[in-house]
């Protein structure tokens, strides 16, 4: 299964971005091989379409949870049809605390 | 749903009131909510919302003049999914499954979940509309901010055509 974190920056140590469309970085972490890729977000400073455009990035994937902070009105319908989990975590939290809670999940 | 006196000639049209002005009306009538609040509680702006409610009352009220049938559907809506909150992590999920149900939280797979629902804002002070100045970047009540064909940001005097806003719950 892999899931998508929002991040602030590139490295581990980062904060969760609380925005989804125009967030830094895409953390794509897959809990089978562990490992984590740090994607730049092409829509960080779109004009509009941010969401969508963030959301096909992150379908093109094969994406089953998501991460973030909020989610618009205009990413919540297209997520719950691809039939992709959000996830919002309003603190402060950083990637490894995340990767750590999904470990302790399984 | 109300029947019009004429309901079973066939050649009357009943008078389709759609979703989400329905929705409008409810919230607006029956929930007693402001516009504002209403249109911040349907995730649509106030102008928007408006627009929709006067639609509503027009329909409605054709319905009544005309002793039409009054039928509610259609319309462009969408139906959120569930969500739930984790007290053991803190964090908000979905269920994009509507078949299953959750037992456990998807982040931290802690069982002690709740069930959220959709919380309407009440009162004007939870939905104070904020503006954030784009020249000093200052958090600002909409209110504060005067009014003269533009407004002026009243912590660095900079005038704006048009200011980002802000909710406080968002």
């Amino acid at each position: 299964m892999k899931v998508a974190i929002t991040s602030e920056g590139n490295s581990p140590e980062s904060k969760v971005d609380q925005r989804f469309g125009r967030c830094s970085y895409f953390v794509i972490y897959d809990t089978e091989t562990k490992s984590t890729e740090f994607i730049p977000n092409p829509n960080r400073n779109a004009r509009e379409g941010a969401g969508p455009a963030s959301v096909q990035l992150i379908a093109a994937k094969n994406i089953s949870k998501v991460v973030s902070g909020e989610f618009g009105v205009k990413i919540k319908p297209i997520l719950d049809s691809l039939k992709i989990q959000m996830i919002s975590v309003k603190d402060e939290k950083s990637i490894t605390e995340i990767i750590q809670l999904i470990e302790n999940n399984k | 749903m109300p029947y019009g006196l004429q309901h079973e000639q066939e050649d009357i049209a009943p008078v389709l009131l759609h979703y989400e002005e329905y929705e409008s009306l409810r919230l607006c009538d029956y929930d007693g909510l402001t516009h504002q609040e209403a249109s911040f509680a349907m995730g649509i702006s106030r102008p928007t919302f408006t627009r929709i409610y006067a639609v509503a009352r027009q329909k409605v009220a054709m319905a009544l003049a005309e002793a039409r049938q009054l039928r509610i559907e259609g319309g462009k809506i969408y139906y959120d999914s569930e969500w739930h909150i984790c007290r053991n992590c803190g964090c908000y999920f979905n269920n994009p499954d509507k078949e299953e149900t959750v037992v456990k939280c998807a982040l931290c797979g802690s069982s002690d979940i709740d069930s959220e629902n959709d919380t309407i804002p009440s009162g004007n002070s939870e939905c104070v509309e904020y503006r954030v100045c784009e020249h000093c970047g200052a958090v600002v009540n909409q209110q504060l901010f005067t009014i003269e064909g533009y407004y002026t940001c009243p912590a660095c005097k900079h005038q704006h055509h048009h200011c980002r806003r802000k909710h406080n719950n968002y």
